[in-house]
């Protein structure tokens, strides 16, 4: 697996999201505490909302569209909605967000 | 004929007795009520809640004025009797005599002030009414306070004034405080929890001296000779019956006004009910046996026989966070046995005094869950001997049930008191439910249990659900949302009253059940939060719902759309250039004309928003808040400059109105007009406030919408001037800002709180008027400026990737 540095955990505000353009669609960064950082597909699938642009709150983030509620651990809809995002391995170190390069290629195949 | 019934004291006993008679005898009688404050009953023992902010006191009036007129009652309030002329059967008030069949004396009790030196310097005041609750309001964060007393007036006053941020100094002469209701060490458990909460205790302290500089108060001199600095000594020390009325009337009196079980006095025509009555030798100082009082005297005024049983009493402190519980006698005795209950990690204390099998006194601190089950024993003297074991645990463990307090409910008997204040057994509110009284209210209306100090109502709620079972819905007033129990008035109450200024003290202070909140929550708080504390308070963008925290609409395609403003929908060729250029540089695909009176760019993309808005921001454009829960715009017609039935300028003051209100946030949009005449070219009445303007001034209304409902405004009131009509705008946008729940239209606001509040609040009363049009400044230094132009400068990269792969494998 090899690590790619897309910035410094300053850069994506507390309970805030930032966009990472991948080749093959956009991967949401979130900060859900201080030092906790999650990485999902930014396009929620009930409709497509950019789920980058969702309030931030526990391990979850809230759809902005229709407030589907994902738990961004599992990727799984919460409460009464069906769905699933997929979610990407991402690592902090030194305050600097690693991205794992292999889940962007993975799913450039996909 | 009528009867003519004089009744003098318009309290807490005698609007039950008034209750209880116009209830079962409407007709019987001419109803003539005094009272020396200048209003009508209030429920006294909320006036605590009043002071820490958790109540308001419109909340706490029992009896308006509607009250009183719909029961033919002829209120002289602000009017004190001087004298009763027994012989001629007349009450001589400030403004005139009035002749009685019947008198009923209610005058309740007066403060006893320690007669220091110095104690009528100004600012040594008293806790009973109103006017000293507001005294003690008036102290904040630069202030010091000094209370004499630790019972539960004084400490009720120094947890009020505490949470202001007060400093408070209780000076109380006893080892321990509230001796008369605590034992020492629930007395020290209590202290511990005052202290935490800021206040500084002195026990075993003597005073000595009030010291004063210019005719007020300075300091407090003990008899150790320690100062206590003070801007306003508050003196809890006790209470005296006030006789001197019957007195002088010549009927017997002793402590308080003699009376027999009937509540008449030693003179057959008159009675006499509340805390200047004596009793058997004893006197009253709580609501409970006062409202059985009441109860009697009503029934001997209309001959029906009934007659006043003293009965064991308990007590509550209504201070948040210190949770105790006393009833019964619990000195140490011979013959008498104590079992106690300690858990230290959670400050609990528990402690039954037991005497021949018999529970005979309860005190409890930090638990007091069971403090009910435990004073129907006492009360009704239930035999002990085969639950002695487990007693201590209460009702949930006899009988082996698991500790579920809806099993513990289940568990009362049909007699135990659920309402204490009031004397509600189980029996009674069952029996109304059964009769139909389905929620809470409806129980209230119909028992009076949980209607004054409310510290029961969860228990009326678990004795609802017991009876009714699923078919019991719990309250209507839902909670905000999964993250807490509180409703957004608790939440709005609590956020004033205990001064949180940050969501992380709203989580932590008010017991969230989630880290952090939610989606639901989240953007509520933030907006309570900076409509209250709008210095103190920075507002989160990561609370916002995504069209407020990116300044634009968001589409369903994930574009943006770019509204900017246009004041009063005027324009100029300069402006519309500019907005096409944009237009046309950032592809933007419809233009279209709003109903705003202004100009919708849509399907920009979210990356170019800063660029489009730096472009508008050159000529002078700046963000129309076509997204926000605030102001939307001022719709205006043409008005005098044009049209030729214009009567006032009304362009002219929907500019200035736009420019004042811009930015402000509001619990949900807010849109305004102004029409020239009554023929209303720009819709104003069926906006959050019109203005249609008249020859003689300015029509002002309220409460329109044009959604999904549909609603004409109503008038609030016409003004002379444009200045007081911009006036009357501000302070009822404030009202909406500090009063409506997150995502109430003001409409909804308006069906809450009724057009008379709004009316006597920003019409009526000026200088309330004056106040509100203040805050709403404060508030607008800080958002009376252009989002966009600041996300320029300092959040313009948020709106880039934080990284973009697509180029790199594009080079
Ligand atoms: C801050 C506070 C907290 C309290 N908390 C509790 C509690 O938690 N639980 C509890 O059980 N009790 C509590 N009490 C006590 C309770 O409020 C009183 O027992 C109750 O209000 C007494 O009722 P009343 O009708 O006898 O007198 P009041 O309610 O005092 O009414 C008497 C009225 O008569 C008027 N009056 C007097 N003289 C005249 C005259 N000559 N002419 C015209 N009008 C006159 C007075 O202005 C007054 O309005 C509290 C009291 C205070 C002050
Ligand atoms: S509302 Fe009256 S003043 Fe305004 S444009 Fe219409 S007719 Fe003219
Ligand atoms: S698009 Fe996400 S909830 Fe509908």
């Amino acid at each position: 697996m090899s690590w790619i540095d897309i910035g410094h955990i300053d850069e994506v505000p507390l309970r805030g999201a930032r966009l990472v353009k991948t080749h093959i669609g956009c991967i949401a960064v979130f900060r859900t505490a201080e030092a906790d950082v999650y990485a999902a597909t930014n396009s929620c699938p009930h409709n497509g909302g950019p789920l980058s642009e969702g309030i931030v709150h526990g391990q979850s983030v809230t759809c902005p569209l229709h407030n589907w509620v994902f738990d961004l651990n599992t990727g799984e809809a919460q409460g009464a909605d069906d769905g699933r995002i997929t979610t990407y391995p991402v690592r902090l170190e030194d305050g600097r967000i690693l991205l794992d390069d292999g889940a962007i290629t993975r799913r450039s195949a996909a | 004929m009528k009867q003519r019934l004089v009744v003098i004291g318009a309290g807490m006993a005698s609007g039950r007795v008034l209750e209880h008679l116009t209830d079962a005898a409407p007709d019987a009688f001419d109803i003539t009520l005094f009272n020396a404050e200048p209003c009508g009953n209030y429920n006294r023992i909320m006036l605590s809640p009043v002071l820490s902010g958790e109540k308001t006191y419109e909340e706490i009036v029992t009896h308006d004025d509607a009250w009183y007129a719909a029961r033919g009652i002829a209120c002289r309030f602000g009017e004190k009797v001087e004298k009763i002329d027994r012989e001629m059967k007349v009450v001589e008030g400030d403004n005139g005599h009035v002749p009685y069949d019947k008198l009923v004396i209610a005058t309740g009790s007066t403060p006893f002030m320690i007669p220091l030196p110095g104690h009528d310097l100004e600012g040594v005041i008293a806790y009973r009414d109103l006017e000293d609750t507001q005294r003690m309001m008036g102290m904040g964060p630069d202030n010091k306070v000094v209370v004499i007393g630790g019972g539960l007036l004084g400490l009720e006053a120094a947890a009020g004034m505490a949470a202001h941020g007060v400093d408070v100094t209780v000076v109380h002469i006893m080892g321990h405080l509230m001796e008369r209701q605590l034992d020492e060490a629930a007395g020290h458990l209590l202290k511990k929890s005052l202290e935490d909460k800021g206040i500084k205790i002195c026990l075993q302290a003597n005073s000595k001296e009030v010291l004063g500089e210019d005719g007020k108060v300075r300091a407090l001199l003990l008899d150790d000779g320690t100062k206590l600095p003070c801007d306003l000594l508050v003196m809890a020390v006790g209470i005296r019956p006030n006789t001197a009325l019957a007195q002088e009337a010549g009927l017997a009196t002793g402590r308080g006004i003699h009376v027999d079980d009937q509540m008449l006095t030693s003179d057959t025509d008159v009675y006499a009910v509340g805390e200047c009555v004596e009793h058997d030798g004893e006197v009253f100082g709580l609501v409970a046996p006062l409202y059985d009082q009441a109860k009697v005297a009503a029934q001997s005024l209309l001959e029906e026989e009934a007659a006043f049983v003293q009965k064991t009493l308990s007590t509550k402190l209504k201070v948040t966070g210190c949770d105790l519980f006393s009833a019964g006698d619990f000195a140490d005795g011979p013959g008498r046995e104590d079992i106690v209950f300690r858990d230290p990690s959670r400050g609990v204390y528990k402690r039954l005094v037991i005497e021949e099998d018999r529970l005979v006194g309860a005190v409890m601190y930090g638990d007091t869950a069971d403090g009910s089950w435990f004073f129907g024993l006492i009360k009704d003297g239930t035999s002990i001997e085969e639950m002695r074991e487990t007693l201590i645990f209460g009702p949930a463990y006899q009988g082996g049930d698991t500790a579920d307090p809806l099993s513990a409910v289940a568990a009362l008997p049909p007699e135990a008191e659920i309402c204490g204040c009031n004397g509600v057994c189980k029996s009674e509110i069952v029996e109304a439910i059964n009769a139909g009284a389905g929620d809470l209210g409806a129980v209230r209306a119909n028992t009076k249990a949980s209607a004054s100090c409310g510290t029961c109502t969860g228990l009326v709620e678990q004795v609802l659900q017991v009876t009714l079972g699923d078919a019991f819905q719990l309250p209507t007033a839902q909670p905000i949302c999964g993250c807490t129990d509180l409703k957004h008035e608790d939440v709005r109450r609590l956020i004033k009253g205990q001064e949180l200024k940050s969501q992380a003290a709203v989580w932590q202070e008010l017991g969230w059940k989630t880290l952090d909140g939610c989606h639901v929550c989240r953007p509520a708080i933030n907006y309570y939060l900076l409509a209250d504390w709008p210095l103190e308070y920075q507002d989160d963008p990561q609370s916002r719902f995504v069209n407020e925290r990116k300044h634009a609409n968001i589409q369903k395609d994930g574009t943006f759309s770019v509204v900017p403003r246009m004041w009063g929908g005027i324009t100029t060729p300069d402006e519309l250039r500019a907005i096409a250029d944009a237009a046309d540089k950032y592809d933007v695909p419809t233009v279209k004309v709003t109903g705003g009176q202004r100009i919708d760019l849509l399907g920009v993309k979210g990356e170019d928003l800063p660029a489009i808005w730096s472009d508008l921001n050159q000529a002078g454009l700046v963000s129309g808040h076509a997204y926000s829960k605030g102001l939307r715009t001022v719709k205006t017609c043409v008005g005098t400059d044009h049209c030729r039935f214009g009567t006032q300028d009304s362009t002219g003051l929907g500019i200035k109105l736009e420019k004042i209100l811009w930015g402000s946030w509001t619990p949900h949009k807010l849109k305004l007009a102004v029409s020239g005449c009554p023929r209303n070219c720009a819709e104003a009445t069926c906006k959050d406030i019109g203005v249609v303007c008249v020859d003689s001034g300015y029509q002002i209304s309220i409460g329109g919408a044009a959604g999904m409902d549909v609603k004409e405004t109503e008038l609030l009131c016409q003004v002379p001037t444009e200045e007081e009509a911009t006036e009357v705008v501000m302070a009822v946008t404030q009202a909406y800002r500090e009063g409506g729940k997150y995502l109430d239209r003001l409409y909804k606001w308006l069906g809450k709180v009724g057009m008379d509040w709004v009316k006597a609040q920003v019409v009526d009363d000026v200088e309330n008027r004056a106040a509100l049009v203040a805050r709403f400044e404060l508030s607008q230094s800080i958002y009376r400026k252009d989002p966009w132009a600041e996300h320029v400068k300092e959040k313009a990269q948020t709106y880039a990737p934080i990284a973009d792969f697509t180029l790199e494998a594009a080079e």
